[in-house]
């Protein structure tokens, strides 16, 4: 396998981690006013609290890692959802500093609360809606983004944004139902089944107008022999979302927390069947936007070696802050 | 109304008001991961239940400043690709691959062991505790080597070359990148002043509750230990700054010509000019107060040395020599109050009056925010002094930019200018008042705010202070 799959793989594998791992974060900020004030709430924002900004890293390596390895691509992308990124980077700066603020300044938690929403939401509508813009295609022309600055937004973006939130809380609900008990628990089991219902059915209504985009879905999906390998991505579907509803129904705990993050893993393996190899849909494949084999290789070997480090770690530190969190942290 | 010029110039305010207001917080956090180390370090060796304290009182800081840190930090990783799409494109594949190394290394070793450290003590165990903590400090030291190799090849290019497609791609060696001409000076420089600004802070802080009751332990002990750092890291920075415009002078020269305020070349000594009005209508300093051949003695060791100035640099090619001349001043002339601040706190220990010298103590105080103002100065003279070049000599700042229209640029550029002072403001706010209050015996950690709810749990009390109630006043707020 060349070096420039390689890195493709390890680019879709931190977008994946990063989707997963701020997704319970930001699916949580997203269904907290739903928690009542005081406890719930507490509980909530507790047990992601430790674990937040080691999630949001994995998106500093999502965009650094692009530039890395695939400028080409981090230079039209980004300039093409302009306005969609500044969206997003705000509103993660008012979610992240919430986690603070909120415990510094009791008299505005009620504001900082709804920052923290806010934040949240806009996040995760703008990470979809990015993915959207991406899918759809953007303008190229000499190796830069060509089309207008509003040309991201159109029904589909609109689609895959909304799908994103309910994706998110579907997340950020399983996660609760792991982390807490008692009432914020009982509020989280409440929310994750119209999550689950919203995610299943925005995800199949964007599976099913993806292929009638403009460009070669419809190929990479339906045609010979692709559909064998493409066909498994809906079945598996399928079955997953069984085990979701008979898990929420069942009131287990842990397991509708690692369902969902499987049908966020065959939403990525969609995305991938739907992409690859381009890396700007139908305008730039991964081998036009790669750097240099040296810049790979140089990369690669820090990869190899700090990746295993950073996964043991991370798990480590989840380890610590391992069971239930309660209202008064970790104890 | 818009045409091109107001998109560069529009992304090029937008790039230094973002970079400046994330780096407030860098250049407090890396100095203050360091003084957390030590105090834990120091608590472990002694036992001594003020280091344990002043850790809790300090992380609480931390935490407040560690978060607007890393979410102005995100800012600056997407800010290459939104508006200098044309320079990422072009210079990926050299600083790219530092960058990632940084996030490798440096970003995910922070924020890995940062849980731990800010709510793990009694989970982990001291000793492992500690070693989140060292973790942190590493981490943000790490983030500092690779940013500031990026900046320094970005300042100085070497060990690459131009491809066909008129990419920047790595040469033979990677390590001609990464240990570029500038960057050992750059580093140190700037470690130093994250520690100097640190320390200035802390003894700021110290002063206060000094003033306020001189025989506060916790404020003796922080205000000793920042004055220390201030008598010995002040003059190694003096030092290590000399060393570094050196280098500046050899790698960019039109740079030192602004600083300096050289519009003309001094073929037998240039003079040290201390004020005066940089004229670049008419190229010359007005109402200059000059000392002759200091700058070629201080630049070249040697009075008579010459010393070309801006004329011998085409006018496309210069630095706007105004800025660079004042915030030159302006970073020169703290590092040298810094100094005289450590001079004076060891003729008041000499006197053994480090306690008791109010106006030493005022005098810190009002100097307690000074290294802020030095770094964001000392940062617009080097990254001012660069222009009109992204890579220096390579690519200009004018083609690099994004081709965005500028209307979009400047909605973004008022949404963050709303949105930082709004919040960092807010946030800067919290960090005073966590200041304002007199640190404890028993002082709690992270989230014990007398109305948080998870003030039962935080840093489990150490063995020493078992016995001690965990204190804090009651406070209406």
């Amino acid at each position: 396998m060349d070096l420039t799959v390689i890195w493709a793989f390890i680019i879709a594998f931190a977008v994946f981690a990063y989707v997963v791992m701020d997704g319970f974060d930001l699916g949580i900020g997203i269904l907290f006013p739903a928690f009542t004030v005081g406890d719930e709430r507490d509980q909530a924002m507790n047990s992601i609290a430790p674990v937040w900004d080691g999630n949001e890293t994995w998106l500093v390596l999502g965009g650094g890692g692009l530039l890395a390895a695939f400028p080409l691509a981090y230079a039209i992308i980004l300039p093409a959802t302009y306005p969609l990124i500044i969206i997003m980077l705000l509103g993660l700066v008012f979610r992240g500093v919430a986690f603070e603020f909120r415990w510094r300044d009791p008299d505005h938690r009620a504001f900082w609360d709804f920052a923290f929403t806010g934040g949240s939401l806009a996040a995760a509508f703008s990470q979809g809606m990015i993915l959207g813009a991406l899918l759809q295609g953007v303008e190229v022309a000499d190796r830069a983004y060509a089309g207008s600055w509003f040309d991201w937004f159109t029904p589909y973006t609109l689609l895959t944004g909304v799908g994103t939130v309910a994706g998110y809380a579907l997340l950020g609900a399983t996660w609760l139902i792991w982390k807490t008990e008692d009432g914020a628990q009982q509020t989280a089991y409440r929310l994750a089944k119209p999550a689950a219902i919203a995610t299943l059915g925005l995800m199949a209504a964007v599976s099913l107008y993806t292929p009638f985009l403009d460009g070669q879905y419809w190929a990479r999906w339906f045609e010979m022999p692709n559909i064998l390998f493409a066909a498994q991505v809906p079945l598996l579907v399928v079955i997953l979302t069984y085990f979701l509803f008979r898990g929420l129904q069942k009131r287990q705990e842990g397991a509708p927390f690692l369902i969902s993050l499987g049908l966020f893993f065959l939403g990525m393996a969609g995305l991938g069947i739907s992409m690859f190899p381009y890396i700007v849909p139908n305008q730039i494949t991964i081998w036009d936007a790669a750097v240099p084999e040296s810049s790979q290789i140089f990369m690669l070997v820090g990869v190899a070696i700090t990746v295993p480090l950073i996964l043991i770690y991370t798990g480590w530190a989840y380890w610590v802050f391992r069971g239930k969190v309660g209202s008064d942290g970790y104890h | 109304m818009f045409d091109q010029f107001d998109a560069i110039l529009l992304a090029r305010i937008q790039f230094a008001f973002t970079i400046s207001f994330h780096f407030i917080f860098p250049a407090f956090s890396i100095g203050l991961a360091s003084y957390l180390a030590v105090l834990e370090g120091l608590w472990l060796k002694t036992g001594k239940q003020v280091y344990m304290d002043l850790f809790k009182y300090w992380i609480k800081i931390f935490a407040v400043t560690f978060a607007m840190g890393v979410v102005s930090g995100i800012v600056m990783s997407y800010q290459f690709g939104t508006n200098w799409s044309v320079f990422s494109d072009k210079a990926g594949p050299v600083i790219g691959p530092l960058m990632a190394y940084e996030v490798l290394t440096a970003f995910f070793l922070e924020a890995g062991f940062l849980g731990v450290m800010l709510f793990g003590m009694n989970k982990v165990g001291k000793k492992l505790h500690f070693t989140a903590t060292l973790m942190v400090a590493i981490g943000t030291f790490i983030s500092a080597f690779w940013i500031l190799s990026v900046n320094s090849w970005m300042q100085t290019p070497t060990g690459h070359e131009i491809a066909a497609n008129g990419q920047f791609v790595p040469g033979d060696s990677w390590w001609d990148i990464v240990f570029n001409p500038s960057f050992p000076y750059r580093l140190f420089h700037t470690l130093m002043a994250t520690y100097l600004t640190t320390a200035f802070v802390v003894g700021g802080v110290g002063a206060w509750h000094l003033l306020k009751d001189k025989t506060n332990a916790h404020a003796r002990k922080m205000f000793s230990m920042a004055m220390w750092m201030a008598a010995l890291v002040a003059p190694v920075q003096i030092f290590a700054g000399d060393l570094h415009g050196l280098n500046t002078l050899e790698h960019q020269p039109a740079k030192v010509m602004a600083m300096e305020g050289h519009y003309d070349s001094h073929p037998d000594g240039a003079p040290l000019i201390l004020f005066g009005i940089p004229n670049s209508e008419e190229k010359r300093v007005d109402y200059k107060i000059e000392i002759p051949k200091l700058s070629s003695l201080i630049l070249k060791h040697d009075l008579n040395a010459p010393l070309d100035g801006l004329d011998t640099i085409p006018d496309a090619d210069e630095p706007p020599v105004g800025m660079v001349f004042w915030s030159f001043r302006i970073m020169v002339g703290i590092g040298f109050m810094m100094l005289g601040m450590g001079l004076w706190s060891l003729l008041a220990r000499a006197r053994k009056k480090l306690y008791d010298w109010p106006l030493l103590h005022r005098a810190a105080i009002l100097t307690g925010p000074s290294g802020f103002v030095a770094v964001i100065a000392g940062w617009i003279t080097t990254e001012v002094g660069r222009q009109p070049y992204t890579v220096y000599g390579l690519l200009r700042t004018a083609d690099s930019v994004s081709p965005l229209d500028a209307p979009a640029v400047a909605a973004s550029l008022i949404a963050f200018i709303i949105v930082y002072f709004a919040v960092f403001g807010i946030g800067t706010w919290y960090i005073m008042r966590l200041m304002s209050k007199v640190p404890q015996v028993g002082e709690k950690g992270v989230k014990s705010t007398e109305s948080g709810p998870v003030r039962t749990a935080g840093i489990a009390p150490g063995p020493a202070q078992q016995d001690t109630p965990a204190f804090e006043p009651k406070r209406a707020e």
